[in-house]
């Protein structure tokens, strides 16, 4: 795995995109963004308010941070292909976090909707970036449409329950030739860092950094759990193993003959 | 007078109103923001020759947190 992370045509130093769900005050969402040394984040499409005007937009041009606008909050492939256009209307950018959702209460993506409108936004131009359940085949229908990355959950959204199921997110790894980001389930550093050790291309979160106690702490944390999980990936984990495998001499012990026991 | 439906409330615009005048409406701001009539994407440049029509249902939305 090289240094930097590739989707589509363009190259990101950090592994790490944050989302800004749920983060108390844009004043926090900035320290934790500059924090985390994110280069892209995660904003959603709604309809224009006095709540919702505008700023989120100005904070992340401030910063030099690219925009990932997502579809969240979809329940068809349609509404999704329809946000997906107002975004790069809105925005000018043809990236999209592809999120298809089958109920409000597990928040769980619908696979079926989600490979329809991947399929569909692919070939309108859309740089697609799928979320997904950790389903091996699944990402692969995926990746065969035209996403230009497959992007599988840990565990629901905002639960911050980590990685339920390593071996899938292994699997499906091993499987796929575009880049595969876990998203969604992080709840703390270490979550991150397993991800990467699992092979994942990068993370992608958000309220584990903007709803922790100190999200500017923790986003810290995050980038630094992003980096330790890739060296260490890269670096190859020792096996495991059922029993003990001594890392000291196993000869010229004193005392190694019960006769020459040293008494307490 | 002719009756949309803008960002899911009833509102009242003059006959052969625009849908740059229905953003204007609703919003100040120039960048950010998309619109959909019926549920169809209109670019920024066709607001100002896009009549709005009565039962419109016209959408305007902009970047907010999440993700």
């Amino acid at each position: 795995m090289a240094n930097k992370l590739v989707i589509g045509d363009r190259q990101f130093n950090s592994r790490l995109i944050m989302g800004t769900g749920g983060a108390p005050s844009l004043e926090i969402l900035r320290n934790a963004l500059i924090a985390s040394g994110t280069e892209m984040t995660t904003v959603a499409m709604r309809r224009v308010s006095a709540v919702t005007h505008g700023s989120i937009f100005d904070l992340l041009k401030e910063l030099n941070i690219d925009v990932l606008p997502n579809t969240a909050g979809c329940y068809t492939a349609g509404e999704a292909i329809l946000t997906a256009q107002l975004a790069r209307e809105a925005l000018d950018t043809s990236w999209i976090k592809l999120e298809v959702i089958s109920n409000e209460e597990t928040l769980l993506p619908d696979g079926l909707e989600t490979v329809r409108a991947a399929e569909k936004l692919a070939l309108d131009g859309f740089i697609v970036l799928a979320y997904t359940n950790d389903d091996p085949a699944l990402g692969k229908r995926l990746q065969d449409v035209g996403c230009a990355a497959v992007m599988p959950l840990g565990a629901p959204i905002g639960s911050g329950l980590g990685i339920r199921n390593p071996h899938n997110i292994e699997l499906m790894r091993s499987l796929l030739t575009v880049p595969m980001l876990l998203d969604a389930g992080i709840g703390t550093a270490s979550d991150a860092a397993l991800a990467m050790e699992l092979g994942c291309d990068g993370v992608l979160l958000a309220s584990a950094v903007t709803r922790a106690a100190d999200p500017v702490g923790m986003a810290h944390a995050m980038r630094l759990a992003v980096e330790s999980g890739l060296l260490a990936h890269n670096a190859g984990r020792i096996p495991k193993r059922w029993r003990a495998r001594a890392s000291s001499p196993q000869s010229g012990l004193i005392g190694t003959d019960a006769r020459e026991s040293p008494e307490f | 007078m002719i009756s949309i439906i803008l960002n899911g409330t009833e509102e009242q615009f003059p006959d052969g109103a625009t849908l740059a005048e229905v953003v204007q409406h609703i919003t100040s701001a120039t960048q950010g923001i998309a619109v959909a009539l019926d549920a169809h994407v209109i670019r920024r440049t066709d607001w100002i020759s896009t009549a709005i029509h009565p039962g419109a249902q016209v959408d305007v939305l902009t970047a907010v947190q999440g993700g």
